[in-house]
């Protein structure tokens, strides 16, 4: 018996495609229980790797025949060990390459629509945390927004439809991850846009994305109205592109709504994000495609594997839209908060240009699941 | 703290610095402490996890410039 590997990339069609999955997953309980692969019919087993040194014996009836098989732990090491030891014991088996730093690290474009002016509008997809970002292209011109650090994802996608990208967004300074924006304008000479209000401890130089903000892309132009809308950081932005799409950053997303507690000030913001949701997004059209800078679970993926509801059926359906009572919207977005992602206040400083960590610890610090969200 | 074996285990990735704790722990005697020196940043956690599951205790852990040192009592 021989093993196979199974990439990131793999794993995340079969998210997509609703694929039958079942993840032996070896690392320790844990990280196991704080973060893991999830999939509409993915069926997860957590056997610590070092509980498996004897042998696999004792395992081997918890493992189904009739489906394929993926070994997972943290870099790969350990599941190639416990992969070779099914295959021994007769089963076909495959190992994730990479483990969950490559699942973290895999971002799946898709894409969302076109524009009106014949440009199109793409989703990066990061499975392994829930990140999206953006690329919206336009006669031979593109605009990156909230990107991740892997920023060669980007540069190649826009090198393969031919375009050049000219600017780079953040919606907020990102507590969860951290930004691609600035070596993206850095590496291609685009502009790099930040709202200001989150921008005042930054160390970098930055265009201010202030409401009003008009930029346009390609010869006809797509015009991205920045939208202030204060709530998850002070400075939080959404763009309106093409009158067509809302990205709606980390203040607005499919199942839940953005907590604002991440730069430290929860009691404060709150009113802002009830502002934003309840009286701004009101005044925008219920037609408008919501584009978020997270999802939180995989329902929350369309068929084509995009994430992405008009904002009308956010209205019905989101219940962070539909708190009617003050007080008890305050109780959602500041009391019971889930954890805070991990190393967030150094991603903060990071983000702000403050601390350079190398590439080995920015992954370490990225590690985990995405908490941007309440619900 | 008072060691009774030290086990190099810098360098080596994952599954490997469990694989040698192991083996290590299995010639010591009850209640013998095993150091074991470690470079891999997940070995921490699971070491941890390890000395539970197998009964026994994880007494203290110190960073030493870029190596992890972890002390486990055998139980």
């Amino acid at each position: 018996m021989t093993f196979k590997s199974m990439t990131a990339a793999e794993v995340a069609r079969k998210v997509i495609n609703e694929d039958e999955l079942f993840i032996l997953d070896v690392r320790n309980g844990t990280d196991f229980f704080d973060w893991k692969i999830e999939g509409e019919k993915f069926e997860l087993l957590n056997i610590p790797y070092f509980d498996l040194l004897e042998g696999v014996e004792g395992i081997i009836e918890r493992i189904p025949e009739n489906k394929d098989i993926l070994v997972v732990c943290a870099k790969e090491g350990s599941s190639i060990m416990v992969a070779e030891m099914l295959s021994e014991a007769g089963l076909h088996v495959a190992y994730l390459k990479g483990g969950m730093k490559a699942w973290s690290e895999h971002l799946e474009p898709v894409k969302i629509g076109t524009l009106t002016d014949g440009g199109e509008i793409y989703q990066f997809v990061r499975h392994g945390k829930g990140c999206l970002s953006y690329l919206v292209v336009s006669n031979g011109e593109a605009a990156v927004i909230d990107s991740t650090r892997m920023i060669d994802v980007y540069l190649d996608f826009a090198e393969s439809i031919g375009a050049k990208i000219k600017h780079v967004f953040d919606t907020h300074l990102h507590a969860d991850h951290i930004s691609g924006g600035r070596n993206i304008a850095k590496k291609t000479n685009a502009t790099y846009w930040l709202p200001t209000k989150d921008a005042t401890e930054v160390t970098f130089d930055y265009e201010p994305l202030e409401s009003g903000t008009v930029i346009t892309i390609g010869h006809t132009a797509i015009d991205i109205h920045a939208l202030y809308s204060p709530g998850h950081t002070i400075g939080s932005t959404s763009f309106v592109i093409d009158e067509k799409y809302l990205l709606s950053g980390d203040i607005l997303f499919i199942g839940s709504i953005g907590r604002p507690d991440l730069a430290g000030l929860g009691d404060d913001w709150v009113v802002d994000l009830r502002e934003t949701l309840y009286i701004r997004y009101r005044e925008l059209s219920e037609e408008l495609i919501v584009l978020p800078s997270h999802f939180m679970i995989h329902e929350e993926l369309n068929d084509d594997g995009s994430v992405a509801k008009k904002l009308g059926y956010l209205f019905a359906e989101n219940h962070g839209l539909n708190i009617t009572d003050e007080s008890e919207f305050r109780a959602l977005v500041t009391g019971n908060l889930p954890p805070q992602p991990n190393a967030y206040q150094e991603i903060r400083e990071t983000n702000m240009g403050k601390i350079q960590p190398n590439d080995e610890k920015q992954r370490e610090m990225e590690i985990g699941p995405n908490r941007c969200a309440v619900r | 703290m008072i060691s009774d074996k030290v086990l190099d285990a810098t360098g080596l990735a994952c599954p490997m610095p469990i694989i040698k704790t192991k083996k290590a722990m299995n010639e010591m005697v009850q209640g013998h402490v095993l150091e074991i020196h470690v470079t891999d940043k997940g070995a921490k956690a699971d070491l941890a996890a390890w000395s539970k599951s197998g009964g026994h205790e994880l007494i203290d852990t110190a960073m030493d410039n870029d190596i992890l040192k972890v002390w486990i009592k055998k139980g």
